[in-house]
This record gives structure tokens, C-alpha cells and sequence, in this order.
């Protein structure tokens, strides 16, 4: 019987691919290690080596083809001593994929809703508003967004350059540094050894000398080797030195749950950063987030932890295009409006909140999303003020509910708002487990848009 | 190549150390014909595994990262045959071969991968991240360098209970240039710990070459200044890598300390299955595999000094294959795990 070949998986993301040319053609020997063909994914091209012997029978899915399904047969392989006969009424029988149910991945809700109009009531420190925007919008991913915002505010300010892991030929370990090296060079592109402590610490040392670097941790995780820097250095030296020098720079890189990688790489640090005094904790949703709010930090004169996430990073959304776009740090963003509930939440969740809202209309309940937007300082005036409204609140994060950003809300409700709630706030958390590996376990860790609903109700006693 | 901290030595071809071995004055070090057929049985049962593994990603079936060890072989093929059952091993994330040679079952290795009930870690570690304490085996660890100082805990402990065990630390290239990796060697020759350093120098982390990340290269001479001796070896020898890593552990066990073996090795695939591998020229890499394939090499020598015959090793292969075959279908065929899974291995009761 022929061997099927299938479409691989080539990535931890990948459902499909360009098969985008074939390296054999029907008839030709194939002997396991021989590359058969070029895939494309979504991050790179990828050769497919042959893992069986034989005689390629037949493509079954022609060069240039979009949109292959992981796992479909592409080809069939006929083994020693078969001939084509063998291909006649050849009946597949691919395998479905079991056990890679991918984590629960908000569909992009249009960041067009209306902005209710706030009313500043006593703000806590002078922080601009958002800038009205009624320029040209581009379509573009998180990716390119945060690869452009890096880029202008290079062209603009020769003292910002970006270091790290794989940051310059490599074109990032996520492709979001993608042809910065080749604009800025080797001496504002750099690649660094695996040592982060130690190039964190010298960051520091470069923004104490006047240079604004960027440091980039090819994940979060990475940055506990760092916390040492990020903490006892970037953040206090300010008010150690009575006002005298400070870390203009940013620490960069996706945060929180990627998918099937484990316990050791898949977490959320948005709230161990919000702890520390003399930092600023940036964590943006949509591409005009990541935009504007990267400028920001960039500019920023304060350290700066800007939280990305895997899962955004291939997302696209409508982006105001230019190079002038910059979004105030410390400003929340109501993201859909509504009377009976709040629900506040960053990165990732703040799509899953605006599906949970969906879900809540459609039983009557009209929840008002605000996108956090910055985890430190905190928009406490638009969180207050959405409650004074709807009288209910639900935090959402993939982190653990220990000390953790809902944790915080309540506190905040406590002090800010308590006279005004109508039922205790709920935080919906990730479980309060290490994250596991098995796809069932892994897809019960995170909260999706259903667990934030059934909050919203019992809030709302329904 | 075994280039010792102080004096060179000239390298002895592959094909001529059967012969060589004869003329070594330390009896044990020898090879023998029995010894080299278990070697490349057990190299090829790491290659034909990770193979499989490979095919199962491929199919969806393995989720996340997953790094392979293919090219690499010989070198904890031939540094594991020097250890006893009280020593203790640990690894970074590319561990597959590493667990199979400390004795784990290909089925519980390739169910973890999987992520399934069977699995060493039940499905809650997954590829970098398993353990088994029956057999000494550490783990699995996937934050670069973070062995290096458990391993040389692992030597402490070896040293304070007085077991006679030793430690084998693996780490790469790249994760030399950890400063945790010079702060275990100050405290392991300080306290003359029993623990061998074993670089695994596959001439990149990720995608970044050696010279572009060390600013040397020499990686055996990284000890030199906390007074640790350093060879470097011709990890893509089995036999070499075997007598170099005899020699280190005699040092340790005899409570001299710590010693580094640098093993210059290659990996075949890209860093992880998601790597397209471009920062390398295909020429190169077909190179290394035509002229130095760890297997190929053993086979020949197996062959040529008639340590075995053409047919014994063809049955071993059947063999694996066979093992191989069965360990995917019980990988495939297990279940995930039960969802109450969930919540336990957090912490365990505190009684008393
Ligand atoms: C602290 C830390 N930084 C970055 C990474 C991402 N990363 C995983 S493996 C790797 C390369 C390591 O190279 P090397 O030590 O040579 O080992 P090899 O993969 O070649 O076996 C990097 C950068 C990580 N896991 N941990
Ligand atoms: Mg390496």
C-alpha cells in the first residue's frame, strides 16, 4: 500500500500552509532525508524532508497551492517493489489530529465600537487623553505594527537602538525585529549571547550614558533571569540618586499563554511588574495599541515593561497609518459600551471580554469593556466611572488570582468605588495551577469567553 | 579530537581506534566488541526516536517545542556508558536522548510527548520538561543555563551523603555564556564537587553561531580560571567521547572535583521543529552528515574490525524499529489525562 504523506505541522501555531514548491517530481527516487518539497507557514519557509523510501506515486497537492490543511495527504510514496497500480483506487485514510485543540484564541472583535464619553472626575496625575485620529487607517498584524513603531521612533532619535536574542539576522525569534537590521545596522540591531542578566544590566548602563536601548526578551519567562536589573536597577535608581539619572528604556517581548509549550514558557507577569514602584507596565491589544503605545514607551523618559503576546502577534486589525500615532501610557480605553456590567481586561482577554459581551447581549445583559491598556499606572478614573454606571465589575487575566491584577481591582473598588457596588467584584483568573502541557489540561487553564459571561451573571444575580 | 587543557593530543581516526584501543594502558577504557554494538545500538535507537518524534509533531500529534537531538548521539551515548546506577544526570530541554540512555522507557518518553496519561510527567511536562527519579534523571529543564547550578546542587548531594555518585551536567554553547554557569565553577571547584560539565558544543544556539555569541571559543578553557581542567573531544566519536568522559569521571569520583569536557557535535535539524534553519548553508550541514554521522562511523567500524557482522546489525535494527513502532502506537493509543489532573502536583501535604 503507497505511504501518504502529509502536510506537517511545522510550528506550535500552525493549522496551515502554502505548499509552495515541490523538490521531487512523480517517478523520482526518495530516500528519507531527501528534502521533498517548501512549505511555507505563517513565520518562515520550511524545507520537508522525506521520512520514508520509495518512489513519489503522486502529488496530490500541485506546487503553489494556499491554504493546506495540516495533516492533509499531499502525496503518496509507493514503497520497494510497488508500481503505480498500486495509486488505483487508493482510499485515504489520513488521520484526524487529536489531542492539539489550541488554546481558547479571541476571534478580533472591531476596535470601532463607540468610546463612551467620560467625565474627568478628579484625575490622580495629569495624563493626556486620546488623541482624536481621523487619518488614513492601514490593515496591517501586531507584528508589523510593533515593528513599525520600533522603526520610526529609530529614524526619529539616533539613541534608541534594540538589543537581544536573535533580534538582528535571525529577524526576530517572533519576526518582529523583520528588516530592522538591514535599515539600522549591526550597531543599533544587535544580537546578544543568552545572557540575560547580563545584557539587561548592561541596557542599564547604556540608558544611565544617554542611549534609550531596547531590550528585547525573546519571551517574558526569560526576563526572571533578569528581574534583578529590571527591579533593583531600572526601577529605583531614579529616587536613589534623588533625581539625578534614570533608565530611559524599554523591556519588550511576548507575554503570557503561547500555546503547548509548558509551564516554564507559558505565564503571565503582568501583575509581578505592576508591584514595583519607579515602573512603568504597558499591555496593548489591538495593532493601534501596540502602535501608539510602543511609541510611547519608547519616548517615555521612565523604564518601561511593554507586554506583548504570541498570540497577537499574527492578529490584524485597522491601524492609523503615519508615523506621528502615539497613544498616552496610563490612559484606559472603553472599548464597547454598556450599562449593566464592567469588565476590565489587558492584552489578549480584552478580546475574549468583547466576546463574553457578545455572548451577554444575546441573554440581555449589556456588559461595558474597558481595555487597561497600561497595568501600571492604572486609569482608575475610567474604571470608576464605568462603575459608577453599571454598579458590577469582572476583571479578566490569564494570570493566577493570587496578588494578581483582579486581586488589585478589588482592592481599588474598595477604596474608589465600594458605595457604589451592587454585588462583590469576581475576578476570572488563569487556574491556579503551573501551566500543563496535555492539550485537554492546557485548554481548561485559560479563561474563555464563556467563564467571563457566567461571572457577568451571577454579578448581575442572573 | 582530544584537545586537553594543557597538552594537544593527535587525533586518532575513527577507523583505526579499534585498533588504537589495544595500545591504552587503562584496561577499562577499552571498547569492546560487545560494547561498541551496545553503543550503536543505543545511538540508533536515539536517532530512530527522534525520527518518530519528528513524524508526530508533524502530524499535530506533538504539540509546542520540540528540540531534536539527531547528530548529536555519541556524545551522551559514549558519557553515559562511563556512569554507575548512584550518578545522577541533567539536561536542557533537548533531552530525548538523554532520558533513553539513563534507561526510560521509549513508550513513557514518547506518551509525554504526546501529552498523554502514560507519560513520565503524566502529560504535564511534555517534551522539555521530564524527569524520572528511578532513574537519576533530572530533568528536562527549559530556561537555558538553569541546569548547570542543579547539577552541581546534585554534586553537593552526592558529596554529602558520601553515595560515591557523581553528577553529569549537559548544557550548549550558547548557554555557556550564563554567568550562573561561572558561579556554579567557582563553587564546585572550591568545594571540589563531584560533577562533570559536559558541553554539548553544536556550534549554535538557536540561530546565532558560537563566534558571533563567545568571545571564545574555546570552550574547555572556561574552567581555567576557577582551576577547572578542560578537554575537548570528538563528540561525533563514540569511542573517544567514551574514554575522555572515563577519564573525567575518574577525576571526580577520586574527590578531585569538577572537569569540563567540551564534545564538538552537530545537530542535523533546525533548533527547534519550527526552525527553518537559514543561517546555515545546506552544504554544511550535508558535510557533517557524509563525513562525521556519529552511526555510520561506529557501523563501519563494527563491520571492519568485525565486532559484529553485517546481519547482527541489521536484527538490531529490525529491533528498534520495532521499539520504535510500538512506543508511537502507545503514545498515540494513551489517553490524556484525567482533567482532575489539573490540580494535583501543586504541593504535597506537610505532616507534622
Ligand atoms: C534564559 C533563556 N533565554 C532564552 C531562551 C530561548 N532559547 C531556548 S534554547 C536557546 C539556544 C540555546 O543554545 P545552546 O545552549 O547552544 O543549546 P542547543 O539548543 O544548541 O542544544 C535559546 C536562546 C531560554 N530558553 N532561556
Ligand atoms: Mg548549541
Amino acid at each position: 500500500m503507497p505511504i501518504e504523506i502529509t502536510m506537517p505541522a511545522l510550528s506550535p501555531t500552525m493549522t496551515e500552509g502554502t505548499l509552495a514548491t515541490w523538490h521531487k517530481k512523480e517517478g523520482d527516487k526518495v530516500s528519507s532525508g531527501d528534502v521533498i518539497a517548501e512549505i511555507e507557514t505563517d513565520k518562515a519557509t520550511m524545507e520537508v524532508e522525506a521520512t520514508d523510501e520509495g518512489v513519489l506515486g503522486k502529488i496530490l497537492v500541485p506546487a503553489g497551492t494556499e491554504n493546506v490543511q495540516v495533516n492533509s495527504v499531499i502525496a503518496l510514496l509507493l514503497e520497494d517493489g510497488e508500481d503505480k497500480s498500486a495509486l488505483a483506487g487508493f482510499k485515504t485514510s489520513a488521520p484526524t489530529p487529536v489531542a492539539s485543540a489550541p488554546v481558547d484564541v479571541a476571534s478580533p472583535a472591531p476596535s470601532s465600537a463607540p468610546v463612551a464619553p467620560v467625565a474627568p472626575v478628579a484625575p490622580v496625575a495629569p495624563i493626556a487623553s486620546e488623541p482624536e485620529y481621523s487619518g488614513e487607517m492601514i490593515t496591517q498584524t501586531v507584528r508589523e505594527s510593533l515593528r513599525d513603531a520600533i522603526a520610526e521612533e529609530m529614524r526619529l532619535d539616533d539613541t534608541v537602538f534594540l538589543m537581544g536574542e536573535e533580534v538582528a539576522q535571525y529577524q526576530g525569534a517572533y519576526k518582529v525585529s523583520q528588516g530592522l537590521l538591514d535599515e539600522f545596522g549591526s550597531n543599533r540591531v544587535i544580537d546578544t549571547p543568552i545572557t540575560e542578566i547580563g545584557f539587561t544590566g548592561l541596557g542599564v548602563g547604556a540608558a544611565f550614558g544617554g542611549l534609550k536601548p531596547i531590550v528585547e526578551f525573546m519571551t517574558f519567562n526569560f526576563s526572571m533571569q533578569a528581574m534583578d536589573h529590571i527591579v533593583n536597577s531600572a526601577a529605583k535608581t531614579r529616587y536613589m540618586s534623588g533625581g539625578q539619572m534614570g533608565s530611559h528604556m524599554v523591556f519588550r517581548g511576548p507575554n503570557g499563554a503561547a500555546s503547548r509549550v509548558g509551564a516554564q514558557h507559558s505565564q503571565c507577569f503582568a501583575a509581578w511588574y505592576s508591584h514595583v514602584p519607579g515602573l512603568k507596565v504597558v499591555a496593548p491589544w489591538s495593532g493601534a495599541d501596540a502602535k501608539g503605545l510602543l511609541k510611547a514607551a519608547i519616548r517615555d523618559p521612565n523604564p518601561v515593561v511593554f507586554l506583548e503576546h504570541e498570540l497577537m502577534y499574527g492578529q490584524s486589525f485597522e491601524v492609523p497609518a503615519g508615523d506621528d500615532f502615539v497613544l498616552p501610557i496610563g490612559r484606559a480605553k472603553v472599548e464597547r459600551v454598556g450599562t449593566d456590567v464592567t469588565i476590565t481586561a489587558f492584552s489578549r482577554m480584552v478580546g475574549v471580554a468583547l466576546e463574553a459581551a457578545e455572548l451577554l447581549a444575546a441573554d440581555g445583559i449589556s456588559a461595558e469593556v474597558i481595555n487597561l491598556r497600561t497595568v501600571r499606572p492604572l486609569d482608575i478614573e475610567t474604571i470608576v466611572n464605568s462603575v459608577r454606571k453599571t454598579n458590577r465589575l469582572v476583571n479578566a487575566e490569564e494570570g493566577w488570582p493570587q496578588s494578581g491584577m483582579g486581586a488589585e481591582m478589588a482592592a481599588l473598588m474598595m477604596e474608589h468605588a465600594f458605595d457604589d457596588l451592587d454585588a462583590p467584584v469576581v475576578r476570572v483568573c488563569g487556574e491556579d495551577v503551573p501551566m500543563p502541557y496535555a492539550a485537554n489540561l492546557e485548554a481548561l487553564t485559560l479563561p474563555g469567553a464563556s467563564k467571563i459571561a457566567d461571572a457577568c451573571k451571577s454579578v448581575c444575580y442572573r | 579530537m582530544a584537545k586537553k587543557a594543557s597538552t594537544a593530543k593527535p587525533k586518532a581516526k575513527a577507523k583505526t581506534k579499534a585498533k588504537v584501543k589495544t595500545k591504552k594502558p587503562v584496561k577499562h577504557l577499552e571498547a569492546d566488541a560487545e560494547e561498541l554494538v551496545e553503543f550503536y545500538r543505543e545511538m540508533l535507537l536515539i536517532r530512530r526516536f527522534e525520527e518518530k518524534a519528528g513524524q508526530l509533531y508533524g502530524m499535530g500529534l506533538i504539540g509546542g517545542f520540540c528540540h531534536l537531538y539527531i547528530g548529536q548521539e555519541a556524545v551522551v551515548v559514549g558519557a553515559h556508558s562511563t556512569s554507575n546506577p548512584q550518578d545522577s544526570v541533567i539536561t536542557s530541554y533537548r533531552d530525548h536522548g538523554h532520558m533513553l540512555v539513563c534507561g526510560m522507557e521509549p513508550k513513557g518518553v514518547m506518551a509525554e510527548l504526546t501529552g498523554r496519561e502514560d507519560g513520565y510527567s503524566k502529560g504535564k511536562g511534555g517534551s522539555m520538561h521530564m524527569f524520572s527519579r528511578e532513574k537519576n534523571f533530572y530533568g528536562g529543564h527549559g530556561i537555558v543555563g538553569g541546569q548547570v547550578p542543579i547539577g552541581t546542587g546534585l554534586a553537593f548531594a552526592h558529596k554529602y551523603k558520601n553515595d560515591g555518585g557523581i553528577c553529569y551536567t549537559y548544557f550548549g554553547d550558547g548557554s555557556v555564556n550564563q554567568g550562573q554557569v561561572y558561579e556554579s565553577f567557582n563553587m564546585a571547584q572550591l568545594w571540589l564537587l563531584p560533577v562533570l560539565y559536559i558541553i554539548e558544543n553544536n556550534k549554535y544556539g538557536m540561530g546565532t553561531s558560537i563566534d558571533r555569541a563567545s568571545s571564545t571559543t574555546d570552550l574547555y578553557h572556561r574552567g581555567r580560571s576557577h582551576g577547572i581542567p578542560g578537554e575537548q573531544v570528538d563528540g561525533m566519536d563514540v569511542v573517544a567521547v567514551r574514554e575522555a568522559t572515563a577519564r573525567a569521571a575518574e577525576h571526580a569520583r577520586a574527590g578531585k572535583g569538577p572537569f569540563i569536557l567540551e564534545m564538538m557535535t552537530y545537530r542535523y535539524r533546525g533548533h527547534s521543529m519550527s526552525d527553518p534553519a537559514k543561517y546555515r548553508s545546506k552544504e554544511e550541514v550535508s558535510k557533517v552528515r557524509q563525513e562525521q554521522d556519529p552511526i555510520d562511523n561506529l557501523r563501519e567500524l563494527i563491520i571492519e574490525s568485525k565486532a559484529a557482522s553485517e546481519d547482527t546489525l541489521k536484527e538490531i535494527d529490525k529491533s528498534i524499529k520495532a521499539i520504535i513502532t510500538d512506543a508511537a502506537e502507545f503514545a498515540k493509543e494513551s489517553p490524556e489525562p484525567n482533567v482532575a489532573e489539573l490540580y494535583t502536583d501543586i504541593l504535597v501535604e506537610a505532616n507534622g
